[in-house]
């Protein structure tokens, strides 16, 4: 933290002498304020980077430090107590047992992929009405959240859309309590996850294969290539870096759900994810220490997957940002 | 579909799209015909029943008036435009540092940002909650408009790439000619930006009127929250009356709705252009 603060202020005589020599060399006459021009861009950082600084790194260092504290987010002083928060993190059933609900969100996850692969890759061949279809599937992703949440609390409730749909396609045995039953709701909520990111998935996906010049496709054309082989040898390979990067990311993303279950169940019913237990821990129990150890621990978790992506995916082929 | 005669695979194909589109949008059109059910309609039909009106507005009147959603929007207006032109300023700024200038630390800044992009916003609430109250701007838009801005790196990125594409030869002349940095800034560099400022309003607008976690934890005050706690708070004094929360809900995803039909092609690439090169 000292070297990214310390970075800021101090412009490096030597780079920028050397720059402002340049300068002068290109543009006669560049000799004023050769000092002022070396300050410009720490002038245009101060406040993006102040920013930065305040709002994302001083809280990341600040968390680590509350994680080994017994602090309730109020009092004046804050004990140290080592690594006991991290000890209850993994130790503690209550605790663990989110970690089990985010299963169901990466499973859902590789529904979410498979569903959005199928729909680019029927897509990205000729279809009537192409662009009617894109819009359907993936205006759930544009949605506020919390319509969301009332949306479906209101189609799976007993009685509504969903149970209607079933019985009247003959289907009532299937029809269950579907947040009321701890043995489902936990699928009923991956289920509208999946429900409102496949848009977004299969938008990303069909970019991707739409990035293939077309005359690929209509030279397997000519040579006699069928779709799935077209699937096989040319959709596949074109989006295999934007696949291996959604995978990869599924991971962190089934542990920081909070909106949906939230919304619709506020974490009842055994449907507690690891950020609503957070927020809990911090907001509602007062216990700022655990709440921060649980934080580091999804943000240690984060970080190695995105360390993991960058070995298995090279930074050529994609690009998050 | 191997060896599958075309009529057949042609049938699948459309069968399956429409399945889709069903099931994306089945859930949403309920909603929409129980918002325009009275409350005893909505307790003793089913949810395929149309409505015995089309125009009973009561539910949206409702909505808007007694449910705040008319002041709700106000708020989000206010956090979005202040957000916004923040954001274009703070975005354009660093990339302007970034790309146009050779200084010592330029690296160690590009990674400072890179860094954070990798930092979940929803692991280290915990930690900026404190320094959110600290700043006095707890249970104040202000305490929103100043996390939009300050912790979006992303359309700083958006920004940087485009940055790239814009001529030197455009600063050297104003250079030339005797402008300063801030005039270049001003003058030439943000005019250009435009695409580029194009894609992050419409994404970032989107975010921002989405956003239910950041209102949800900063802003309780009922006069000063956005749309999406406002709906949340349907939840309450409505919870019995679901014709009262799907007007909110149809409320909420219109104007969302309209500018996914007029500005289509921007969405898409907007939030495609990140993800694929």
């Amino acid at each position: 933290m000292a070297n990214v603060t310390g970075v800021v202020p101090t412009p490096a005589k030597n780079a920028g002498d050397v720059r402002s020599r340049a300068a002068r060399l290109i543009k006669p006459g560049g000799t004023r304020g050769g000092r002022r021009r070396s300050l410009t861009p720490y002038l245009f950082l101060v406040i993006p980077v102040g920013l930065l600084v305040l709002l994302t790194y001083v809280p990341v260092a600040n968390m680590f430090f509350y994680s080994i504290t017994d602090w309730d987010g109020l009092d004046k002083t804050k004990n140290v107590i080592g690594f006991d928060n991290y000890v209850s993190v993994f130790t503690e059933p209550d605790n663990l047992r989110v970690f089990v609900v985010s299963l169901y969100y990466f499973a859902g996850s590789f529904v979410q992929m498979a569903l959005a692969l199928y729909f680019a890759t029927l897509l990205s061949f000729k279809v009537r009405f192409k662009n009617l279809w894109k819009g359907f599937l993936f205006f759930p992703y544009l949605i506020n959240g919390v319509a969301i949440g009332l949306i479906f609390l209101n189609f799976v409730k007993p009685g509504g859309g969903l149970d209607s749909t079933l019985m009247a396609l003959g289907l009532d045995s299937l029809v269950k309590q579907w947040t009321g039953d701890p043995d489902v709701i936990n699928y009923t909520l991956a289920g509208v996850s999946v429900w409102r990111y496949m848009g977004l998935n299969f938008v990303m996906f069909l970019g991707a294969i739409q990035s293939v010049p077309r005359d690929i496709y209509e030279a397997a054309d000519l040579d006699g290539a069928t779709r799935w082989h077209q699937f096989r040898h040319i959709i596949l390979p074109s989006i295999r870096p934007i696949v291996g990067l959604s995978f990869i990311l599924a991971i962190s993303g089934s542990l920081s759900v909070f909106e949906i279950p939230y919304i619709m169940t506020g974490g009842a019913n055994g449907s507690e994810t690891f950020v609503i237990r957070t927020v809990r821990m911090a907001f509602v129990n007062n216990k700022v220490g655990l709440a921060s150890a649980m934080a580091v621990v999804l943000l240690i978790i984060v970080l190695l997957v995105t360390w993991l992506q960058r070995r298995l995916v090279p930074d050529e082929e994609v690009d998050i940002v | 579909m191997n060896g599958v005669k075309k009529g057949v695979g042609g049938t699948l194909k459309y069968a399956s799209l429409v399945l889709g589109a069903v099931l994306a949008m089945l859930p949403l059109v309920l909603i929409i015909t129980g918002s325009f059910k009275t409350d005893q309609e909505f307790l003793s039909t089913g949810p395929f029943k149309a409505p015995a009106s089309w125009t009973n507005f009561s539910n949206y009147a409702t909505a808007f008036t007694e449910g705040g959603m008319l002041r709700a929007f106000g708020n989000t207006i206010i956090i979005f435009t202040v957000a916004i032109i923040g954001t274009i300023f703070i975005g354009a700024a660093a990339a302007y540092a970034l790309d146009r200038f050779t200084f010592f630390g330029r690296k160690a800044v590009l990674g400072l940002f890179l860094l954070a992009t990798l930092v979940p916003a929803v692991t280290t609430q915990v930690a900026t909650f404190q320094i959110i109250k600290a700043l006095g701007l707890y249970n104040t838009q202000g305490a929103l408009i100043l996390l939009f801005t300050g912790t979006d790196i992303v359309s700083i990125y958006i920004f940087v790439q485009f940055m790239r594409s814009i001529p030197r030869s455009l600063d050297e002349a104003a250079k030339m000619d005797g402008a300063g940095h801030v005039r270049i800034f001003l003058r030439i560099i943000v005019p250009n930006l435009k695409p580029a400022i194009a894609t992050v309003v419409i994404i970032k607008g989107i975010a921002i009127y989405n956003e239910f976690y950041m209102p949800f934890l900063y802003l309780t005050d009922p006069e000063k929250r956005p749309i999406s706690t406002t709906l949340f708070a349907f939840k309450g004094p409505y919870g019995s009356q679901w014709e009262v929360i799907s007007a909110g809900i149809v409320i909420t995803i219109i104007p969302i709705l309209l500018l996914f039909l007029f500005l289509q092609k921007y969405i898409y690439n907007g939030f495609t252009s990140g993800a694929t090169k």
